[in-house]
């Protein structure tokens, strides 16, 4: 009836064509290309960060990966090294590093003066400021495994100093060795005379991704092999701990349990769980882990038991969200054949629900192995990645760090060469993350279905 | 075509899971062979971690001991842990880069940690730097520092809330330009010796100790406090933390120490004080008058329960490692005249009284 009196009702005469935009239309017109406009600027703002970031981790981090060699004969004097000449192992580790040093230092001077490069210092063994410190235990390591190589002259691989590095590297200038009493301007051109003669390259250095820690005073022998495999075995520790017990948690709370007030609390306190900073999982590891449960200080074990608590909830929410987008007439039909309810979950359900079950998992792994914060407090970072892991009880027990505390100690340094050392450290832990994450888009894109 | 996903997807996790039994058995085993430590821990100063790192490096390629681990994170949070009992899961050394306290020597004893051994192993310049293209500060005593930093200050002989925000405002040879300055937070052992060294010499020198005294004030307490206006910026991390605030501040001036200093001279210009440059050499002979010794701490209990404990102090202090021309004086640590008495105290395990 409305209708009709609508109908009968005479139409206004339209003074403008739909053709013609008014000035409202323009308005809402306008403030709709504004809008996209505000979007194209924020993902913009987006990418250009995101740019930034890479070209200062790549340009900062890929000289890490190359290192500067010097390649000479040492002549391994008996006299300085086995002076009973038994070639008893036992009596000649008592020649200590200190020992070996100045036959390195006469080597590299007696290999300048036959290559023809004229030594500028007032002091010859001055030049050994080119070496790093390290290949005095280097020369060692090798006669010791050897000791029939005394008396003859053997080819080593020996490190350069940093700041030598540093000028083939474009860090370094003359300029700077002003003020620097580490090194002197008339070294670089001992170097670049090197260089030129074959004795001195930079090339690829494999031992900064396999290698251990160096002390503070050669940053040219630090590697981040050793903090790589305490990730790992913390990555063990996670996976095998917050998997079983995170789904588990999940599958009960979804499938069997009653709906009630401790399960409602329950469910808050995993939400809950899931935005506690992660220092504090670090104080509860270093209270409960260490000095009540007694587990030892350092160790990968305890570091993956404390990033085991702070991926569950990641691990349990991400179950639970997987197993609800089952649909239930899953269930149904496996309950309407006969099938236990314990049958239709662990026959069904959870197999249907697994992609996104690991796809969580992955994340939850990702997100600890970037995590420094709680292993500050359980002893796991400082100098601790000097020893390569000798099995698997080694692995999980001895002191050891993580990749992302390893570089968060490498920036600390103060010797600039570690800074570079640094950002080449998160390069490799960035690799490792994109790694991860690719592998959970897989997943979920070749398993997971959809109803 | 559902279903035999499903089987497979079914058999994959029961490998899965009897893979993730047999770990979990793994790590129990593991847990339970958890024995004797064999190699030293320790942990403490910041300042001191990097000498301590090049002897535990050292002290690993030479000894057949493993390398000892070495952590940071400050002189009283490490004297802290040290002091939590004897035993294996406790570290065996603190470092210290100042004395240890008569309150913590008693909650160590409350601890059981009895017989404590004092190791100095020399001594570390605090230097005062500012940006390599900045103005130049070459006319610092203690007294100016005093006057900067100080909440009040002595003008015309009255003590009044210090009004001063330029350098040149209180000494005419310091540069016309703002105070901005970056020292070390509260934690530190640091701030400790720069409070002593300077800020209370700065004290006594311009007076206002006196004047503070007179007004019935705790002149030992006062005299340490610094202006919260703004002016002075406490650092609670590292140097490299206070070097980017350097960097990014032209005005800035920073305390670092003397090695950390001498590795970035490609960004740093030193202030020198009382006229004095800060090197191990004018720190040696005592002119440059801002330095302190480093210490570190032995549980003699833990001597021949865990391994190399003696032996790393040892070598720590032997000539090779702390000498006037071994590698920590290389790196910055000013040696200890009196090594030869540290060596025998070491050897005789001397503990403190």
């Amino acid at each position: 009836m409305s209708d009709m009196t609508a109908n009968t009702q005479p139409t206004p005469k339209s003074t403008s064509s739909l053709y013609d935009e008014t000035k409202r239309t323009k308005r809402r017109n306008q403030s709709e290309v504004r809008f996209k406009a505000y979007g194209v600027a924020a993902i913009a703002i987006g990418l250009f960060f995101l740019i930034a970031l890479l070209v200062a981790i790549f340009s900062n981090g890929t000289p890490a990966f190359k290192q500067t060699f010097i390649t000479i004969p040492v002549e391994l004097t008996e006299s300085a090294l086995d002076k009973t000449g038994n070639r008893n192992v036992d009596e000649m580790s008592k020649v200590s590093t200190f020992g070996y040093k100045p036959v390195v230092t006469n080597a590299l001077i007696t290999a300048l003066k036959d290559a023809g490069i004229a030594i500028p210092f007032k002091k010859e063994k001055d030049v050994e400021k080119l070496l790093s410190s390290s290949v005095a235990a280097q020369v060692r390591d090798t006669v010791l495994a050897d000791p029939s190589r005394v008396g003859t002259s053997v080819e080593f691989r020996l490190l350069a100093s940093s700041r030598v590095d540093g000028y083939f590297k474009g860090r370094v200038t003359r300029e700077d060795l002003i003020r620097d009493k580490n090194l002197d301007a008339e070294h670089l051109d001992i170097a670049d005379a090197m260089a030129k003669a074959g004795l001195m390259a930079t090339t690829f250095n494999a031992d900064f991704i396999f290698g251990s820690d160096a002390s503070e005073s050669r940053p040219e022998q630090a590697g981040i092999g050793v903090s790589m495999m305490g990730s790992l075995f913390m990555m063990i520790v996670v996976l095998f701990l917050s998997l079983p017990i995170g789904v588990a948690t999940s599958i009960y709370l979804e499938e069997f349990a009653p709906q009630n007030r401790f399960t409602d609390l329950i469910e808050v306190n995993i939400s809950n769980l899931a935005a506690v900073p992660s220092i504090v999982f670090g104080i509860l590891g270093l209270a409960v882990f260490i000095q009540f449960v007694h587990l030892p200080q350092s160790a990968p074990l305890v570091g993956g038991l404390v990033l085991t608590l702070m991926t569950l909830p990641t691990i349990i929410i991400s179950t639970r969200a997987s197993l609800k987008a089952v649909p239930p007439s899953i269930r149904d039909a496996a309950l309407g054949v006969g099938a236990s309810k314990m049958q239709s979950v662990f026959h069904h359900v959870l197999p249907l629900a697994m992609p996104g079950i690991l796809t969580g998992t992955i994340i939850g792994l990702a997100q600890a192995l970037g995590e420094t914060a709680p292993l500050l407090l359980i002893g796991m970072v400082g100098f601790i990645a000097s020893n390569m892991p000798d099995g698997i009880a080694s692995g999980f027990l001895d002191p050891n760090s993580a990749m992302p505390a390893q570089i968060y100690e490498w920036a600390k340094r103060a010797d600039p060469a570690y800074y570079e050392r640094a950002w080449g450290g998160i390069i490799i832990l960035l690799l490792f993350l994109m790694t991860m994450n690719i592998i959970a888009v897989i997943l979920r894109r070749r398993f997971e279905r959809r109803w | 075509m559902l279903l035999s996903d499903i089987k497979q997807i079914q058999e994959q996790m029961m490998s899965f899971v009897k893979l993730t039994a047999s770990a979990i058995a793994i790590a129990a085993v593991s847990a339970t062979a958890a024995t004797a430590r064999d190699q030293v821990q320790v942990a403490g100063s910041s300042t001191v971690l990097p000498y301590a790192s090049i002897v535990a490096e050292a002290f690993g390629e030479n000894f057949d001991f493993p390398t000892p681990v070495i952590e940071s994170g400050g002189s009283s949070a490490g004297l802290k842990r040290f002091c939590e009992g004897v035993g294996e899961n406790t570290i065996d050394i603190a470092n210290a880069s100042r004395k240890i306290r008569e309150k913590e020597i008693v909650a160590c004893a409350e601890a059981g940690v009895t017989d404590i051994m004092e190791v100095r192993i020399g001594y570390d310049g605090i230097v005062f730097a500012s940006q390599l293209n900045g103005p130049a500060f070459t006319a610092f005593t203690q007294s100016d520092w005093f006057n900067a930093l100080a909440p009040k200050v002595v003008v015309d002989g009255a003590l009044v809330d210090n009004p001063y925000k330029m350098w040149n405002e209180f000494n005419a040879d310091l540069p016309a330009i703002e105070i901005a300055t970056f020292i070390p937070g509260t934690k530190h052992g640091t701030r400790e010796v720069f409070e002593e060294k300077v800020l209370a010499e700065g004290c006594e020198a311009t007076g206002a100790a006196a004047l503070l005294e007179a007004a019935g004030m705790d002149a030992g307490d006062e005299c340490l406090k610094v202006r919260t206006d703004g002016v002075s910026t406490d650092i609670d991390g590292d140097y490299t933390e206070t070097l980017a605030r350097i960097d990014a501040n032209t005005n800035g001036i920073g305390v670092f120490g003397l090695a950390f200093y001498e590795n970035n001279t490609d960004k740093l210009k030193v202030a020198t004080m009382s006229g004095v440059v800060p090197s191990t050499e004018s720190i040696a002979t005592g002119e440059y008058p801002v330095s302190r010794p480093l210490y570190f701490y032995v549980k003699k209990a833990h001597i021949g329960v865990i391994p190399g404990v003696k032996e790393y102090a040892e070598f720590f202090v032997s000539d090779d490692m702390a000498g006037p021309s071994g590698p920590l004086a290389e790196y910055g640590l000013v040696s200890d005249p009196e090594l030869a008495a540290v060596q025998a105290a070491v050897s005789d395990e001397a503990t403190m009284n």
